[in-house]
């Protein structure tokens, strides 16, 4: 036991591991609320890309990461205005494509040698200090931001006319939630990587829902949920050698079933 | 003279090329009641945005009196079940203390339901939890839209009373949507008549003489026009069923 604390890799990435999900708690009850799971998937897919095109300009790959998140989400929000394709189609759209122009882009490169299943499914076990900073500044920030949006965020997520009148800046608070959640996408890849990173953020808030009779308290058990998820998972993956991220979001899918199970088998 | 809380002048909304209002000119003070009626599609909805101010208006003027409070019921609002939310809890978002979610609570009919899910009310109940918390804000403009919609005739009378008696303990103006022509608060000051444009005004005992509005309305149909007076001899619960 102690030997697993003392290797220096293993509570690095155990500390990012719970920095991440502690974050992804609350924004992840958001994904849930709003229906974005699909525009998550889409933030996240697009974060290849922004791998790619960070190596292939050789800048900070965290940055490229956020922009090309970023500009994705604000591309999302002024496309959206338009009638003539519906959301899930045009999320479908540039998820897809731009997962296959980030995978093109990389395979172009082929002399850089990069590691494409880290990327995918998470290389959690590689974190080295300056990722933790980078995860931990990064995950300060979204924590602090989605505290002080909080009431706005609740209320465009209830009622958006409603939440107007109150003189909430609804254009405002839409645009921060998904700026929140490109960052959070770009922290998060490290831990369970582009194709599981939806999965980190919904499979906790949506099994924090049962044991919750206010937003307030499922975004922290959907925190808690996740953490725990990421102890749980990152055991796992210690005795039995099995992937990081993957073992994570596994965790979390097991917290889920259990709670759900004993949640229908007593009547509310 | 005091400045209205709330003043249009040939407002207009278009979107596109769709006219969906023209030419709209009234205006309201402290402790008038305006009930604005139509067939669907008339542009009701749109009304309320421009007067809320979501929309702004394509042509003339809308415009609140500087630092007008508004109270909001809005139609049919759906919620999502993922969101756990409790009746005390959503007024908070409004940002009352306790005390005054209790009280806003009480003199809408609905204290018992303080610590109940929103997810579990009924209509009835529902639209007195979101007029608890229009009143919460002590507006002096409070805006229904729809707000009789799924109740019974004895359900809609306990609710107009309600309103005409928030509207004289807040002396706010009450601007009240309806597409249901058979019941009319009795102390509505103006009828506004709508349908794209403002078809007829008046008192609701003048209005269904209008030939303009029997001519929206159908003959039929304008006839049952009736205005709801005050019955003091007993009072509804939230139910609409008579208690002494």
């Amino acid at each position: 036991m102690i030997d697993l604390i003392l290797n220096d890799f293993f509570w690095r990435a155990m500390a990012g591991g719970l920095m991440v999900a502690l974050v992804a708690g609350p924004l992840g009850c958001f994904v849930v609320w709003r229906r974005m799971a699909y525009f998550g998937d889409t933030l996240a897919h697009s974060a290849l890309l922004g791998i790619a095109l960070g190596t292939a300009f050789q800048t900070n790959l965290n940055l490229s990461i956020v922009l090309v998140c970023v500009l994705l989400a604000v591309i999302l929000m002024l496309l959206s205005r338009q009638q003539s394709l519906a959301s899930d189609t045009l999320l479908g759209i540039l998820s897809h494509s731009s997962l296959a122009i980030g995978l093109v882009v990389l395979g172009m490169m082929q002399d850089f040698s990069i590691d494409l299943t880290g990327y995918l499914f998470g290389d959690l076990l590689a974190i080295n200090q300056k990722d933790l900073l980078w995860i931990a500044l990064g995950g300060a920030f979204i924590l602090m931001l989605t505290i002080w949006l909080w009431r706005g965020l609740l209320m465009i997520t209830i009622h958006e006319e409603l939440a107007a009148v109150e003189g909430h800046r609804t254009g405002l608070l839409r645009l921060a939630l998904m700026l929140m959640l490109s960052l959070v996408i770009a922290t998060a890849m490290k831990i369970v990587g582009v194709l599981l990173i939806t999965a980190l953020l919904i499979i906790p808030a949506a099994a924090a829902r049962p044991l919750a009779a206010t937003p307030e308290r499922m975004a922290m058990i959907a925190s808690v949920l996740g953490m725990g998820s990421v102890v749980a998972g990152m055991t796992l993956s210690w005795h039995m050698d099995t992937p990081a991220g993957p073992s994570v979001v596994v965790a979390a899918f097991g917290f889920f079933l259990v709670l759900w199970v004993i949640r229908a088998r007593s009547p509310a | 003279m005091t400045e209205p809380v709330v003043s249009l002048e040939d407002a207009g909304l278009r979107y596109g090329e769709t006219h969906v209002l023209h030419d709209l000119t009234f205006s309201m003070s402290e402790g008038d009641i305006v009930t604005v009626i139509g067939p669907n599609g008339a542009g009701k909805t749109s009304l309320i945005k421009l007067i809320l101010g979501i929309e702004k208006p394509s042509s003339g003027s809308v415009r609140q009196r500087a630092g007008t409070r508004v109270g909001y019921v809005p139609q049919r609002m759906t919620l999502q079940p993922t969101l756990p939310l409790t009746v005390r809890r959503f007024l908070g978002l409004a940002g009352g203390d306790g005390r005054a979610i209790e009280g806003a609570l009480a003199r809408t009919g609905v204290a018992q339901l303080a610590d109940e899910s929103v997810h579990h009310l009924s209509g009835g109940e529902f639209q007195r939890v979101l007029l608890a918390r229009a009143i919460l804000r002590r507006p002096q403009l409070l805006i229904l839209d729809e707000p009789a919609q799924g109740l019974d005739v004895n359900g809609q009378s306990a609710l107009y009373e309600l309103i005409q008696s928030l509207r004289d303990e807040l002396d706010c103006a009450v601007l009240t949507v309806s597409h249901d022509l058979h019941v009319v608060m009795a102390s509505t000051d103006t009828v506004l008549c709508l349908n794209g444009h403002i078809c007829c005004r008046g008192q609701p005992e003048q209005i269904s003489q209008d030939p303009a509005f029997t001519q929206l309305f159908g003959e039929h149909l304008a006839n049952t026009l009736a205005v709801y007076h005050h019955h003091h001899n007993h009072s509804h619960d939230v139910h609409g069923d008579t208690v002494p």
